[in-house]
C-alpha cells in the first residue's frame, strides 16, 4: 500500500495558547478507511483543518501524496476533498450551481456528466435545481458531500458525516463510503458514533488532548483490547465452581446457577469451544450459553478514561 | 494560474447580483435618477453654467461616482463577508486557489458590476440632461480603474469586518459624505479659501475632478494627479489583501 497522507511531528497551539496538538505523527494509506476517535476538543478538527488548509500548523510537516501541503498547496489541495462539520452552504444557490462552483474552485473542467452521477449516487438528482436553503438538513448534508466529490478527490475527509442525521440517511451515507472506497478513493472520518467506525474503518486512531494515543488495524485493536464475556446457564445447581476446565477461571454465582468467565486478549471463541466441550465430557448439563463482546466503544471509554 | 476557480468564483457572485436584480440595480438607477429630477433639471435650471458645461451635466460625473464608489465597496466587502459570516468560507480556504485568484474572482465581479452601473447611471442622465463626453474611452477606462481600486478596498474592508453594522459603516459614514463634499455637486473653485484647502485632503475630489475630466475636458486640478493618486490607491490595496493572504489575518486560525 503506497501512503497517500503523511503527518510528521505536528503541533498546534492556538493564539489563545491553547494547544491542541502535539506532535502527532500519522500515516495513512491509499485506499483505506480511517476513523479517527476522541472526546470533544481533543484535536479532531484541527487536524483535519490543518491537512485542508484552514488551520495553520505551529510546526510539522504534511504531505498529501507526496506533495507538501504548504509548498505545493495546490497539488496537495487538489487531491482532498472535505465534508465540514457544520452545514454551511449558500442558501440561495441551486444544488446543481454549488456543485459546479466547487468543481471549478477545485480547478476542474466542467463535468456535467460527473456532476449528475455524483448527484444520483446522493439521491439529488431531482433537487438539482432546488435553493439550497429549501433543502432539509439532511438534504443539506448530501450537498456538502456531492460539493466534496466534485472535483474527483483521491481523498475525502469527512468531519463528524453523521451527526444530527437519521438513521435511514446514516445507512446511505455509510453505502456511498463503501462505494468510493471500492473506486479507490482514502477515506477520513472522524465520529462519535462508535459502532460505525468499528463498523466501517480499516484502522482506528484514538485522539486524545492533541495527542495521538494510538493507531492501530481495527481488527488487531479489537484482539489485542477487547474481551468476552461468557454466562452458562446450568440445569443443576452447583456446589463449587469445577476446577482445572481448559485453564479459564470460571465463577460461580451465589445461586449455584449460573458460570461465567472473562477471556482477555487471544481468541475468545476456541477458548469457549474448548470449555463447552469439557463441560459435556464432565457431565454438567447447561441449558444456555451468552457471550457479550466488548465493542470499540468500551475500549475507547477504558482508554481515555485512564488518563482523566 | 487556476483560471477555473476565478471564473467559478466571479460567476457565483455575479449570480448573486442578478438574484437581487431589484436591489443592486434598480435601486441605484431610482435614487440617481431623482438626483437629476431635483439638482439636474428643478434646481439646475436655475443654476449657471460652471466652466461652460450646464450644471445638469457638470453633476453627472460626481453622481455616478457617488453610485459606483459605494456600490463597489459594498459588494466586494458583502461578497467576501457572507461566507466568512456563514462558514462557507471553509470551501474557499481548502482550494487550490492563489489570493491573486480569489481577488481576481471578488474583485472582478464587484467591480463588473459597479461598472454596468455607472454605464446605466450615464445612460439613465443622459435621458435628462444633454452632454457630450469628450475623451470616452478614457471615461471608460477611468471608471474601470476607480470600481476595481474601491472594490478591493471593500474586499479588505470585508476581510476585517466581525459584524454587519462594521461592513455598512464605511459606505454609510465615510464615502458617501466624502463623495458628496468630494465636489460632485460643486467645483472646489467655489468654496472659500481655507475650505478649498480642507478640500484638498479630500481623495475623492481627486476622483471626481479626474472624472470629469475625462466628461468635459475641465478640471481644476490636473488629471494626472488624480490618476496617479488612484493607481497609489489601488497598488496599496493590493498590498495590503496580499498581505492578508500571506499571514491568514482574519482567515486561517
Amino acid at each position: 500500500m503506497t501512503t497517500i497522507l503523511a503527518i510528521e511531528r505536528l503541533n498546534k497551539t492556538y493564539d489563545n495558547g491553547f494547544v491542541a496538538l502535539k506532535g502527532v505523527d500519522l500515516s495513512i494509506s491509499s485506499g483505506e478507511i480511517f476513523a479517527l476517535l476522541g472526546p470533544n476538543g481533543a484535536g479532531k478538527t484541527t487536524l483535519i483543518g490543518i491537512v485542508c488548509g484552514l488551520v495553520r500548523a505551529s510546526s510539522g510537516k504534511v504531505t498529501v501524496d507526496g506533495n507538501d501541503i504548504a509548498i505545493d498547496y495546490r497539488k496537495a489541495r487538489q487531491t482532498i476533498g472535505l465534508v465540514p462539520q457544520e452545514l454551511s452552504t449558500n442558501q440561495f444557490e441551486t444544488v446543481m450551481d454549488a456543485l459546479r462552483f466547487s468543481r471549478g474552485l477545485f480547478g476542474k473542467a466542467p463535468d456535467p456528466g460527473h456532476l449528475e452521477r455524483i448527484l444520483r449516487d446522493l439521491s439529488l438528482w431531482d433537487k438539482k435545481d432546488e435553493r439550497i436553503g429549501a433543502l432539509s438538513g439532511g438534504m443539506k448534508r448530501r450537498v456538502l458531500i456531492g460539493k466534496a466529490l466534485a472535483h474527483e478527490p483521491r481523498i475525502l475527509f469527512l468531519d463528524e458525516p453523521t451527526a444530527g442525521v437519521d438513521v435511514e440517511l446514516r445507512r446511505d451515507m455509510w453505502e456511498m463510503v463503501r462505494r468510493l472506497r471500492e473506486q479507490g478513493v482514502t477515506i477520513i472520518l472522524t465520529t462519535h458514533y462508535i459502532e460505525e467506525a468499528e463498523d466501517m474503518a480499516d484502522r482506528i486512531g484514538v485522539i486524545d488532548q492533541g495527542e495521538l494515543m494510538l493507531v492501530e488495524e481495527k481488527r488487531a485493536l479489537m484482539r489485542r483490547l477487547g474481551q468476552v464475556h461468557v454466562t452458562i446457564g446450568l440445569t443443576q445447581k452447583l456446589d463449587a465452581p469445577p476446577e482445572n476446565l481448559s485453564g479459564a477461571k470460571l465463577d460461580l454465582s451465589p445461586d449455584g446457577m449460573t458460570l461465567s468467565f472473562t477471556q482477555k486478549g487471544q481468541d475468545c471463541d476456541a477458548a469457549l469451544a474448548a470449555l463447552l466441550k469439557t463441560l459435556v465430557t464432565e457431565g454438567i448439563e447447561f441449558r444456555s450459553v451468552n457471550s457479550e463482546r466488548s465493542s470499540l466503544e468500551d475500549i475507547f471509554i477504558d482508554l481515555v478514561g485512564r488518563r482523566r | 494560474m487556476n483560471v477555473y476557480a476565478i471564473r467559478a468564483i466571479y460567476t457565483a457572485e455575479l449570480g448573486r447580483t442578478w438574484r437581487t436584480l431589484f436591489q443592486s440595480i434598480a435601486s441605484p438607477v431610482l435614487s440617481t435618477a431623482l438626483y437629476f429630477v431635483v439638482f439636474g433639471s428643478a434646481i439646475g435650471s436655475r443654476m449657471q453654467a460652471i466652466d461652460g458645461v450646464s450644471y445638469g451635466a457638470f453633476i453627472v460625473p460626481g453622481l455616478i461616482l457617488l453610485t459606483v464608489l459605494t456600490e463597489s465597496v459594498s459588494n466586494a466587502s458583502f461578497g467576501i463577508y457572507l461566507p466568512r459570516f456563514t462558514g462557507q468560507i471553509y470551501e474557499l480556504l481548502s482550494a487550490p486557489v492563489s489570493a491573486v485568484e480569489v481577488i481576481a474572482g471578488f474583485v472582478g465581479a464587484a467591480a463588473t458590476k459597479s461598472v454596468i452601473l455607472g454605464l446605466i447611471i450615464c445612460a439613465t442622465a443622459r435621458l435628462f440632461v444633454p452632454f457630450e463626453i469628450v475623451h470616452p474611452v478614457l471615461a471608460l477606462l477611468y471608471l474601470v480603474l476607480i470600481s476595481a481600486t474601491f472594490a478591493l478596498f471593500g474586499f479588505i474592508l470585508g476581510l476585517w469586518a466581525d459584524g454587519f453594522e462594521k461592513l455598512q459603516i464605511i459606505p454609510l459614514m465615510v464615502i458617501s459624505p466624502l463623495t458628496f463634499l468630494g465636489g460632485t455637486f460643486y467645483s472646489i473653485d467655489m468654496l472659500p479659501g481655507v475650505w478649498r484647502q480642507v478640500a484638498l485632503f479630500n481623495p475623492i475630489v481627486y476622483l471626481i475632478e479626474g472624472f470629469r475630466w475625462a466628461f468635459y475636458g475641465i478640471s481644476t486640478l490636473a488629471p494626472l494627479i488624480s490618476l496617479a493618486l488612484t493607481f497609489g490607491m489601488l497598488v496599496l490595496c493590493s498590498a495590503v489583501v496580499v498581505w492578508i493572504f500571506k499571514t491568514g489575518y482574519r482567515l486561517r486560525t
